[in-house]
């Protein structure tokens, strides 16, 4: 059962909000990236909105679906998701990367109720999420539960993802649910000028897992995706994600210099209007600059 | 109330024990009054004595292979979803590889992960300077809410793993490989943050942490047939530093000398020096490995090449109180 009725426009309204959120926090602090945080905001979308068993007012509520956060530079989208999904009002997001702030540049688990895990530095993530998916299967025996973890495409260059991923395939962690965010860019330029990752399918897969290859910037693909991953119970699922970096903002998409930066005013005042007339079917007033 | 000393420490035949065989009792003894107690090992087990906890509760037992990243890091995950985890390996590889693994998802998260590096020190011996891990001290010393335990002897790491087991906090324990005298007794008081005064003098402070303080008891007695009255602190707990009974110490001797099987540049040495120049500047010497790798030998025989046996640092103790004068406190 999904965790709000939400229809998928509605979902993608609010996919599209938090877009804004992203663009208008960005502005705000002044730095932090750009690009992957918008080309994940469906999945993030979809996680907190329909797939994740959770309750917003009682974050650390025993019987939810957990959330790890690989690639911890994106940490805007899951700030915004958050936010709109009542952890904390939307005006806190306006003191991202700003000093004493809960919202920290890259995530702090302590600073934030909600956060499973600290995160920034590469790699880490896949294998604090197996952990805890091991944990549900063999020890706490709790199989109404999931764990999901977000990695970037240019992270796996990382040793530690490997280890992990090696690790949860042994133990068949039929609980453990990865999206992967391929969207094909990386600091240095594209994933497969820096350090091919291709076939990944094939990687993941010689590693023990399910793989499936969605459009992850489709909601309807990321629920069903999640959907299968939790039928599959005898070993992890990885949906490779194909995303737009900078997704819903023109100027942005695909472009690898987005990586790392925030827009200045005049760009944030493009990619608002751009993001509230999307396609001409959406409007929406507010989250001004 | 003085320190209940093992009465044969001093003999030939003293009882020796490896540390970590303590640690192996000691996580055992935690599995089975607390089941949240996990063990994670890269392919290490019976090497770092995991094999006892392996045994008994096999269902709370997790094979991760030659992963020390992953370790390390599955075990952040284990104490998200409520659990104690212990992750072991050789302290070359954890936290030698894995440093920033525990910096992020560790130490920042701040969670109540047991690090274990075992086989630390040039006394592993013939495997040479690849295998003698000596700047682990230095590197999980410097990390936000790190603990940093070197205990003296097997008993005292079975206390201290007990301890550790229900501190809440991340932790990471040294171990040695070889047998190790012991010097304590299982009523000799171990609680995380506290120094002990083993010895009484008043002509110089020797304080000890990991294997050294057993040789510091020795070198104790060798000066004191000299004439010299040493007192032996022996200091299981390199952060924190137990402030009030070091200070206590040197305000008495007005000298100081620390030992370690550690690189003493940031190690516990430095510990020490940087406590003593706030707060109560006096002559301070450090014994240990002097910025330089150990090399492939006998345990016993690296001990005396690299000048950490008892006889070798009364020598070196004695000639650091003929040359520098006692600071005189007023
Ligand atoms: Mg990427």
């Amino acid at each position: 059962m999904p965790r709000t009725n939400l229809t998928l426009i509605q979902l993608e309204e609010k996919a599209n909000k938090i877009r804004e959120d992203i663009v208008s926090m960005l502005l705000a602090a002044g730095s932090g990236h750009s690009a992957g945080s918008l080309g994940l905001a469906d999945i993030f979308t979809a996680l907190y909105f329909n797939i994740m068993n959770l309750k917003p007012d009682e974050p650390e509520w025993p019987d939810r679906d957990v959330l790890f956060l690989s690639n911890g530079h994106c940490v805007p989208v899951q700030y915004a998701s958050m936010a709109e999904a009542g952890y904390f009002e939307v005006s806190e997001l306006q003191t991202l990367r700003k000093y004493g702030s809960r919202l920290q540049g890259h995530p702090e688990r302590e600073r934030l109720p909600g956060l499973e895990n600290t995160s920034g530095p590469l790699g880490c993530g896949l294998s604090q999420a197996a952990a805890y998916a091991y944990d549900l299967e063999y020890i706490d025996k709790q199989p109404h539960r999931f764990v999901y973890v977000v990695m970037g495409d240019g992270e796996l260059d990382e040793g530690n993802i490997w280890e992990a991923a090696m690790f949860a395939g042994k133990y068949k962690l039929g609980h453990l649910i990865g999206f992967i965010d391929r969207n094909n860019i990386q600091i240095d330029g594209s994933t497969e000028d820096v350090m091919p990752l291709e076939d990944l399918k094939a990687k993941w897969e010689a590693f023990g897992w399910h793989v499936l290859e969605i459009d992850g910037n489709n909601i309807e693909s990321i629920i069903n995706a999640a959907s299968e991953a939790r039928a599959i119970t005898n070993r992890p699922t990885v949906a490779i994600a194909h995303t737009i970096p900078g997704k819903g903002v023109d100027f942005m998409e695909y472009d690898y210099k987005w990586h790392g930066v925030a827009p200045n005013s005049d760009q944030a005042k493009l990619a608002l209007e751009k993001l509230r007339t999307l396609d001409g079917k959406i409007t929406h007033e507010g989250a001004g600059v | 109330m003085s320190y209940p000393l093992n009465p044969d420490v001093l003999k030939d035949d003293v009882m020796r024990e490896p540390i970590r065989a303590g640690f192996g009792r000691g996580l055992k003894a935690a599995g089975q009054a607390n089941d949240q107690i996990v063990a994670l090992c890269a392919d290490l087990t019976e090497s770092v004595q995991m094999h006892l906890f392996r045994e008994a509760f096999p269902e709370r037992f997790i094979e991760v292979g030659i992963a020390e990243q992953n370790l390390v890091t599955l075990g952040a995950g284990f104490a998200r979803a409520g659990k104690i985890p212990f992750v072991s390996s050789y302290a070359a590889f954890s936290p030698g590889r894995n440093w920033e693994q525990i910096r992020t998802t560790v130490a920042l998260n701040n969670q109540p992960v047991k690090i274990i590096g075992s086989h630390a020190g040039v006394s592993v011996g013939p495997d040479g300077a690849t295998h003698q891990m000596l700047e682990d001290i230095a590197l999980m010393r410097v990390l936000p809410n790190m603990i940093v335990v070197a205990p003296g002897d097997s008993l005292e790491a079975e206390k201290a793993t007990k301890a550790m087991a229900e501190n809440g906090k991340p932790v990471y324990m040294r171990l040695a490989r070889e047998k190790t005298p012991i010097f304590s007794t299982p009523e000799a008081p171990f609680e995380i943050g506290k120094a002990y005064v083993l010895r009484e003098g008043h002509d110089v402070a020797l304080l000890g942490t990991g294997t050294m303080t057993y040789q510091l008891l020795v070198a104790a007695d060798l000066l004191s047939k000299e004439g010299i009255e040493a007192e032996v602190v022996h200091v299981p707990t390199v952060k924190p530093l137990d402030a009030e009974t070091i200070l206590a110490s040197v305000k008495k001797t007005g000298r100081v000398v620390t030992a370690e099987e550690a690189q003493a540049a940031g190690g516990f040495g430095s510990a020490v020096a940087e406590l003593l120049g706030e707060r109560l500047p006096v002559p301070i010497k450090r014994i240990g490995m002097l910025d330089r790798f150990g090399e492939s030998g006998e345990p016993d025989q690296l001990i005396d090449v690299f000048n950490m046996t008892g006889a070798k640092m009364m020598a070196t103790i004695k000639q650091f109180i003929d040359t520098m004068p006692r600071y005189h406190q007023d």
